[in-house]
């Protein structure tokens, strides 16, 4: 997976936790929470969701580097980078 | 003739992911979001309904009564759309007119953080700037947090010595989730911000008709349901959960979350030797959360009542009063109104009286005196509710309570409690898995974690952790690191 596709992953994600907010505007380096309406259960969401569609377990420690779209994609990609882009 | 009778465990199979113990709103969450993730879940509930306190009664005359449904925080909808379904969701309206009626005041409120503010100048001549520190405060406070204030340090800090305005801030919340002036203040925080957010909702429909859309939803997800099903014992051996008897017969898990409560699942259903010994001590720390008492009174077909608010806190007693507000002897009365909306079609209302209640002040009666009590429980609320609804005796054609042995009863709670345990069960819950291998709690402990919205999210919380662990006995998963 590219850079790219990693963060239209996570854009992904966020659509489907956060219906009612405007994702395709997010600035990567500024924090989410500050951009759209998320809280501690929509953290847990994202965490759930990579370990479903990827099998990748984030850590409660790392959980600080899900804040930005930058430091999500920065955290994920060596991650995601050998797999091919899930159907 | 005898019927044989009927095997509730018909078709079960002989291993599962995981056992869910108990269809409370934690246990149901969690058992839905765990098949939705692809694992195997059965899901045992003692009661032949589904809900656990979230539930209802039918009676003669049409009658519908709910037991739970006076009201949650806005939050409930996000939850509701995200780990049940939008159609869910989508019935859960705003209660816009929160009475409060006291020797001290007479308020009416939408109950939301722009009101309290302007209600907390004018009528109680706060200062603006104290009221915005004091929101910025509880708002800040973090289940994370180190527990350092007690509610009643939180409001000496505030509004010293304004004990008319403690209770405005504080019987809400009492009534909500049991909490004191003596706990710490983040269990009273973290509730009333996420009451002040936007205010009081319901669910329109009904109790009964969430619990229905609910069990249809965990079928669609392929779990197998199973009422009229006892837990009695959780197998452990090695430290790891291996499986569970329901009914009698033995069936092999690889995780359980129970939803029964934190301290039968720790002593009786798994057994205290499993667990370290210095963890038993601090089990046996933990205080359970009071019960309560309510009165259902069913107004006659045809009948109706004017719109005297949605919810009534009323008291008589002088001041906010814990140990009053617990006493046999009621003074203080949370009145819950249904009003046709809430049912729509049906035309019909219904009003519950509830209180908090000591499980020993119900327990050790005789029959005869604890139908006394119970009458005279029933007689007394419908005099209290004569003042907001005149003539009260003749539009009622169905009075019932319960009381804490009724609570015990259905949820097998110890001492019927009705939010779970005090704080420092929270950390318990939370370490049983540290103890025992695939072993899991979520339902309403701490204080924090109950009301519909806590227990719901707490099963979420649960949930990602049995999902972790279970994906853990298999080999794939990658641990991300910085
Ligand atoms: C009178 C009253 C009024 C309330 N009003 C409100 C309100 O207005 N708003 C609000 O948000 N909250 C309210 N609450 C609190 C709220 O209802 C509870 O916090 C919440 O429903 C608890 O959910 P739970 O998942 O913790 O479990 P519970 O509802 O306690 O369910 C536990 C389930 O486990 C089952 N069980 C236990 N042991 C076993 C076993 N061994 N085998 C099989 N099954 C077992 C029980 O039968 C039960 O179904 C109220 C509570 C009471 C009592």
């Amino acid at each position: 997976m590219t850079i790219e596709e990693v963060r239209q992953i996570i854009l992904n994600i966020l659509a489907d936790i956060a219906p009612d907010e405007d994702i395709s505007s997010i600035d990567d380096n500024t924090k989410l929470r500050d951009q759209i309406d998320l809280d501690s259960m929509d953290f847990l969401d994202i965490v759930m969701e990579l370990r479903k569609r990827f099998n990748i377990e984030v850590p409660e420690k790392d959980y600080e580097h899900l804040a930005t779209m930058a430091g999500c994609v920065s955290y994920l990609t060596p991650l995601l980078k050998d797999r091919p882009l899930a159907s | 003739m005898n019927k044989p009778p009927r095997d509730w465990l018909k078709g079960v199979l002989s291993a599962y992911d995981t056992v869910v113990i108990g269809s409370g709103l934690a246990g149901m969450t969690s058992a839905n979001l765990l098949a939705k993730l692809g694992h195997k879940v059965l899901l045992a509930e003692h009661h032949y309904n589904m809900g656990g306190m979230a539930t209802w009664f039918k009676r003669k005359g049409g009658h519908v009564m709910d037991i739970s449904l006076h009201g949650f925080p806005c939050g409930m909808i996000k939850t509701l759309r995200k780990y049940w379904t939008q159609d869910i969701s989508h019935r859960v309206i705003q209660l816009k007119n929160v009475r409060f009626d006291n020797p001290q005041f007479s308020v009416n409120t939408s109950f939301d953080k722009v009101d309290f503010t302007n209600i907390l100048r004018e009528r109680f001549g706060i200062l603006r700037e104290v009221i915005d520190e004091f929101f910025f405060t509880v708002r800040d406070m973090n289940f994370y947090d180190e527990v350092v204030m007690t509610t009643r340090e939180l409001f000496e800090k505030y509004f010293p010595g304004r004990t008319d305005v403690w209770r405005f801030l504080m019987e809400p919340i009492t009534y909500a989730n049991g909490s004191t002036l003596d706990d710490p203040a983040i269990t009273y925080g973290i509730v009333f911000s996420n009451f002040m957010d936007k205010g009081v909702f319901t669910y329109q429909g009904g109790t009964d008709h969430l619990i229905k859309e609910m069990k249809q939803e965990l079928l669609r997800n392929g779990v197998d349901i199973r009422t009229h099903c006892m837990v009695e014992k959780i197998y452990v051996d090695d430290k790891t959960v291996q499986g569970v008897r329901i009914n009698g017969q033995d069936i092999q898990c690889k995780s359980v979350l129970s939803n029964s409560n934190l301290l039968t699942t720790i002593e009786q259903l798994t057994g205290e030797e499993h667990f370290e010994p210095e963890f038993i001590k601090e089990v046996k720390k933990v205080r359970l959360n009071n019960s309560s008492c309510q009165v259902y009174m069913g107004i006659k077909t045809g009948e109706t009542v004017p719109n005297v608010g949605d919810l009534l806190f009323s008291s008589d007693a002088d001041e906010y009063c814990t140990d009053k507000i617990l006493s046999k002897d009621v003074t203080s009365r949370t009145f819950s109104f249904y009003y046709p909306e809430i049912r729509p079609g049906t035309n019909r209302y219904s009003i519950v009286s509830s209180t908090n209640a000591r499980y020993q002040d119900w327990a050790n009666l005789s029959e005869s005196q604890y139908k006394k009590d119970k009458h005279d429980l029933e007689q007394t609320t419908l005099d209290a509710l004569d003042k907001y609804v005149p003539g009260i005796r003749k539009k009622v054609d169905h009075v019932e309570a319960s009381t804490p042995k009724t609570f015990k009863r259905y949820t097998l709670h110890p001492s019927g409690t009705s939010f779970g345990t005090k704080f420092e069960g929270l950390k318990i819950s939370r370490d049983l898995p540290n103890q025992i291998n695939g072993l899991f709690h979520a339902g309403s402990v701490g204080i924090i974690m109950s009301g519909w919205l806590g227990a719901a999210n707490y099963g979420v919380i649960v949930a990602n952790e049995t999902d972790k662990f279970l994906r853990q006995l298999t080999p794939g998963l990658v641990t991300a690191s910085a």
